[in-house]
């Protein structure tokens, strides 16, 4: 395998998807709403609203019994005499943590589908293979060109969003108050197994399926995965505590291997020529 | 010189059908060879065998000293093709276009931009180098696609249909460009084409393919001598009945199939161009005069024809 074709791969795929508008504007949406206007939201727009935060959380039979089921590790992060504050924390700190992973998800499977069936389906792929760049060359390469955006925006938009989470809600604080260590594996433990799992996926499915949509359909499938956490979080049967989190990682990168090895198996040139694999 | 391609009875099935079979073919380093054949014939399979992009199911393949099954990646190196449809990533420009694949022909930057410049000079795009592809026209992409194939100065070029898709006018231009780039003394071409005056036009020598294999290959002369080895010629004459100067024809060494066509004129075939002036003198001696005498080669296009349908031939 040769780096420099890994990367010249990988930034030629950055580049294309750039131009693409549309895949660009479904990329940058959803870390706008979780990253920006959620926590906006929660921390401006709410507290300037004439509602009680205490109203907000007992009014709610969900949020209640969210944190009614929450184990004591957690719930001493949350200063229940502080109203405004225990609702920040619970919705932002909390409930919203597993939606953060949809984030990184949703750009590993558009650049992937982008990236493998996209190119068959606008007929750029044989050119591709063609050149000498061997089949690792290929699946490293691209597979690089849609794991290292998801990760760094990720870690970007987790960086925003403590930024936001720290100086919005300033007042009610008076400190530093996130990330909650919940946050740091999630971010650096979670989110690469899954982004992994989603990558495997595509290239996956990818050498079965003849177009973009198709690809980026069945591989956003994963986002299932995250909105069963939020599931699970919500209906108090799982909540995201470091050790949960630790071991929920362990077994994402597990699967994430397992499907690495399958794409890795079923990727070749002929694959990706004739559909078949 | 050397041959660069030698395969013999290589297989390839897609979905069970098979595209190649008993696919058997030998280049010379320096010929320009075309592959002639109906959609479905296996031209382009051919190829993406022949680059390692597709594994044979059996047979024997060499391609510039290298098996395509284990070594394609130093084949690809060293070929350069033009795929059917120019394949260009239509959001990049062409300089980005160019700059991604002779960086991935193991070009450094410098020696990149030095023969981007040069062949866009050549083809004539280098006004529009700085554009995106989406704004091309056909012919301008599919030059650009040559420029391409020909970045890394390849040994052996392979061109897949280059004129199918164009104008007239396009199409001439391309097959300029082709007759240029192919007259590079050691470059070895290999071009798939259904316009046959383009393959007798640009090609050395072609090989005709049927149903997965090539059904007869060699020069012009050689298809003709092996599918044709009998002449056609006519025969315009006045001053006598025709009846009375077929029967002299038809009673001349050599002669076949004598007909009266009418007006004076005759048609029959032989089998060599020497029977010719003795068959003149016979005329002469009967006091016919002759107006023309037309012998008619076949061409491309009749052997063509006459494979696709009739039985299978090796040269």
């Amino acid at each position: 395998m040769k780096w420099k074709n890994v990367f010249t791969i990988a930034k030629k795929d950055w580049i294309e998807v750039r131009q693409n508008k549309y895949a660009m504007v479904a990329m940058l949406i959803v870390p706008a709403i979780f990253v920006i206007i959620m926590p906006l939201v929660f921390t401006l727009l709410i507290p300037s609203l004439d509602v009680a935060p205490q109203d907000v959380i007992s009014s709610d039979a969900d949020i209640q019994f969210f944190v009614e089921r929450m184990p004591l590790a957690l719930r001493q992060y949350i200063d229940f005499g502080k109203p405004m504050e225990s609702m920040i924390v619970i919705m932002l700190g909390f409930m919203l943590a597993p939606m953060f992973l949809i984030m990184p998800l949703m750009f590993a499977t558009t650049i992937a589908a982008e990236s493998f069936a996209g190119e068959r389906e606008r007929k750029t792929i044989e050119s591709l293979l063609y050149t000498p760049a061997t089949d690792a060359d290929l699946l490293i390469g691209k597979v690089t060109a849609s794991a290292i955006p998801s990760i760094l925006v990720a870690w970007i938009g987790f960086a925003v969003y403590t930024l936001i989470l720290n100086l919005a809600p300033y007042r009610f604080f008076q400190r530093i108050w996130f990330p909650l260590p919940t946050w740091w594996p999630l971010i650096f433990w979670i989110t690469p197994a899954l982004v992994a799992i989603g990558i495997s996926l595509t290239v996956i499915i990818s050498a079965r399926v003849q177009n973009f949509l198709g690809a980026y359909q069945t591989s956003a499938s994963v986002v299932l995965l995250v909105v069963l956490l939020f599931t699970g979080q919500m209906s108090g049967v799982l909540y995201l505590s470091v050790g949960v989190e630790m071991v929920l990682g362990a077994v994402f990168w597990i699967i994430a291997l397992v499907m690495a090895y399958f794409g890795f198996k079923t990727f070749n040139r002929g694959a990706l020529l004739t559909g078949k694999s | 010189m050397p041959n660069v391609i030698d395969c013999t009875k290589l297989s390839f099935r897609y979905n069970g059908v098979h595209a190649l079979k008993d696919f058997s073919l030998s280049v010379k380093q320096g010929e320009v060879v075309a592959l002639l054949g109906p959609n479905g014939a296996g031209k382009t399979t051919s190829i993406r065998v022949l680059n390692g992009l597709l594994t044979p199911e059996s047979g024997a393949i060499n391609v510039l000293g290298f098996d395509p099954r284990q070594d394609g990646a130093k084949i690809r190196a060293q070929t350069g093709v033009l795929t059917e449809t120019p394949a260009l990533y239509e959001r990049l420009t062409a300089r980005q276009n160019l700059s991604f694949f002779g960086s991935l022909s193991g070009m450094s930057k410098q020696e990149v931009d030095d023969r981007s410049k040069t062949l866009l000079d050549v083809f004539n795009l280098q006004q529009r180098s700085g554009d995106r592809v989406e704004t091309f026209s056909k012919g301008m992409k599919q030059r650009l696609a040559l420029v391409r194939a020909l970045l890394h100065d390849p040994e052996l070029l392979f061109l897949d249909e280059p004129t199918s898709d164009l104008d007239p006018e396009a199409a001439k231009q391309v097959q300029d460009l082709i007759l240029e780039v192919s007259g590079h003394e050691n470059r070895t071409v290999i071009l798939c084409t259904h316009r046959l005056y383009e393959a007798e036009q640009l090609c050395d020598r072609v090989a005709i393919m049927k149903n997965g294999r090539v059904a007869a290959a060699g020069t012009l002369d050689e298809l003709r001598a092996h599918v044709f080895p009998m002449l056609q010629v006519n025969f315009r004459t006045t001053g006598k009945a025709d009846a009375e100067l077929a029967g002299i024809l038809s009673q001349m060494p050599g002669a076949n199939e004598v007909k009266v066509q009418g007006d004076g004129e005759i048609c029959l075939v032989v089998d060599s161009e020497d029977r010719i002036p003795a068959m003149v003198n016979a005329l002469v001696n009967a006091r016919a005069a002759i107006r023309a005498v037309e012998p008619r080669r076949a061409t491309l296009e009749d052997i063509y024809l006459r494979l696709q349908h009739a039985g299978e031939e090796k040269l």
